[in-house]
């Protein structure tokens, strides 16, 4: 798989990442170079290897179905870059 | 009495227990150390005000059965720390304070310890050199314009510089076992799912694990004492009785079976790490461990799985960035997306953009199988061949690292020859078993090397146990001119 700049363009967006048009060579490059390593796993036959899903021994966990939180409004609100009163504030979505 | 801060952990533990030292008197000491050093930059925050408040008040009214009275630590900056900003060594994160504790954060604190500081790190845990900080280089306090590694880099360099009697990092390809051999420390990877990874800045989540990074095995033993156990709060958290590693710790490695995987002498290894390893069997032995040679086949291939799962998960964790829960918001764009894609673009550095787009690749349409699913089975190949392994053996003694500390700016621009740092520590974490990297000589510039010790499932007494045996023997000794604080 080779990556060309489209390609990259493509991910970027995907990502929502924007990525400078300066960069992009370089990007390409270095994202070339890593993909050609990576596939190096083309050589290992997995056809009868199930992937991993878990790398525990045991079954994840599920807690009982209570409330056990909550009333931290105000605490979540703390760290946000732009709020007013009880919402974050976002850039106008609906015209 | 000697400078306290080259102490080790146990041993300011023990005077602090028989009244012979104060908390304060300690504290202050490793402040000065902080003060005084102009160079390593291997904290983010410190915390000197608060440490020298609490050691006050553990003097006052002081509690001696824990397993930390009145220690002061400084941690990563990848902990959430209530009240104390936690960066992950990003600007996305510059303006964050969290509101609650991690987990093993409040464990430490519970066992008596408190807080001195934020530790520098690889922006996001994401680097083997702590060069992707956007809080800048950190220095290895071994030599000027070294790196420590990374990306616990900043634990390691503090610790080594005595700013801190002991650390905690994350290691998710090698972060706490890689910096712990290029500074001359110690650094354990437990089982994954033995310490909670609640409150722990995400990388990626099946491979992160916190652990203790310390100046002998004995610290290291009483760390992870005070560190692991069962979390609610983690999903992935291992349910089991806690255990005492120090209390339980002995050099008595008589009849265990040690392999050495021939898979793990790479071309282009520096002569002395081969002979560093050479001397690990020597002394196992002489210990009264048996060596035997083993394989694990599919060793090759762990890095490149690895540059495959770890992108990935960090693709979908990282896409909580989007400037409006929290973190650093972009003023630029007219629009939501905009918004979006400007914000990441300029709270995220280079190295963290590389690996979400590639983790955004191989998990996109028409990508997945191709990339994420035969990754998830090569990973299931490699934890194979350890399980086959640990049928023959108790333990692994590999060397830690490929080479020794390398020059700031030697790698940055090579992306594959900074990942290769961490071909000897990578199979662990897809693998979700514990390691271990204690210092075990050095290299013909006087920089030291580890060795690494790599564990079953939850067997880190033995390991602590066979690293235990391994130090007493290696006697390594640290001979640092502190020439950061001229």
């Amino acid at each position: 798989m080779s990556i060309d700049k489209d390609k990259i363009k493509h991910v970027s967006k995907l990502a929502r990442i924007s990525v400078d048009e300066k960069k992009i060579d370089d990007l390409t490059k270095d994202l070339s170079s890593i993909f050609k390593f990576i596939e190096q796993l083309n050589e290992l036959n997995t056809d009868k290897v199930e992937p991993l899903s878990s790398i525990l021994n045991e079954p994840l966990r599920s807690r009982k179905d209570e409330i056990n939180d909550g009333k931290i409004r105000d605490k979540i609100l703390e760290n946000s870059p732009k709020k007013n009163e009880e919402f974050f504030v976002v850039p106008k979505v609906i015209e | 009495m000697a400078d306290l801060t080259k102490k080790s952990l146990t041993e300011i533990v023990s005077l602090i227990k028989k009244k012979e030292i104060k908390s304060e008197e300690v504290t202050n000491l490793f402040i000065k150390n902080i003060e005084n050093d102009k160079k390593l930059n291997s904290l983010i925050t410190n915390c000197n005000e608060h440490a020298a408040k609490k050691a006050k008040n553990f003097d006052k009214n002081p509690k001696f059965d824990t397993l930390l009275p009145g220690i002061p630590i400084a941690v990563k900056d990848l902990f959430c720390t209530k009240g104390v900003k936690t960066t992950a060594g990003s600007k996305m994160l510059d303006n964050f304070i969290p509101n609650y504790e991690s987990t093993i954060t409040k464990n430490l604190w519970n066992e008596g310890a408190f807080l001195l500081g934020k530790l520098n790190c690889d922006e996001y845990a994401m680097g083997s050199s702590n060069e992707t900080s956007f809080f800048g280089n950190v220095m290895n306090p071994v030599a000027e314009n070294t790196v420590p590694g990374g990306s616990s880099g900043g634990s390691a360099s503090a610790l080594a510089a005595d700013l801190t009697p002991t650390t905690i990092g994350t290691d998710t390809g090698g972060s706490i076992r890689q910096p712990a051999s290029f500074t001359g420390t110690v650094g354990l990877k437990p089982t994954y799912g033995l310490c909670s990874r609640w409150g722990i800045v995400a990388f990626a989540s099946s491979l992160d694990q916190a652990g203790p990074m310390t100046k002998t095995v004995e610290d290291c033993a009483l760390m992870l004492e005070a560190m692991a156990g069962f979390d609610e709060k983690d999903s992935t958290s291992i349910n089991k009785k806690k255990e005492n590693y120090s209390k339980n710790l002995t050099s008595n490695i008589k009849g265990l079976k040690i392999g050495i995987p021939k898979e793990y002498r790479v071309d282009g290894m520096p002569k002395e790490i081969d002979k560093l390893w050479e001397n690990g069997k020597k002394i196992l032995k002489e210990s009264g461990a048996e060596i035997i040679d083993i394989s694990l086949p599919n060793t090759k291939y762990a890095l490149p799985t690895y540059y495959i799962v770890a992108p990935a998960e960090a693709s979908s964790n990282l896409a909580r960035y989007d400037g409006v829960k929290y973190g650093f918001r972009s003023n630029k764009g007219t629009n939501l997306i905009e918004m979006y894609e400007n914000t990441r673009s300029e709270g995220f550095g280079d190295e963290v953009k590389r690996r979400i787009l590639i983790g955004t690749y191989v998990l996109s349409s028409g990508y997945y199988d191709a990339y994420y699913i035969k990754a998830q089975k090569v990973r299931q190949l490699i934890k194979d061949d350890f399980d086959d392994s640990f049928k023959k053996v108790d333990a692994i003694l590999t060397p830690s690292t490929p080479s020794a500390a390398f020059k700031i700016g030697e790698k940055k621009n090579d992306p594959i020859s900074m990942y290769l740092n961490d071909i000897f520590t990578v199979p662990v974490n897809l693998a979700g078993i514990p390691a271990i990297s204690i210092p075990a000589g050095t290299d013909n510039n006087n920089y030291p090397l580890g060795l690494q010790l790599i564990g079953k499932t939850l067997d880190e007494q033995k390991l602590l146990n066979i690293a235990f045996a391994a130090e007493k023997k290696i006697n390594f000794k640290q001979n640092l001119n502190r020439w950061w604080e001229k």
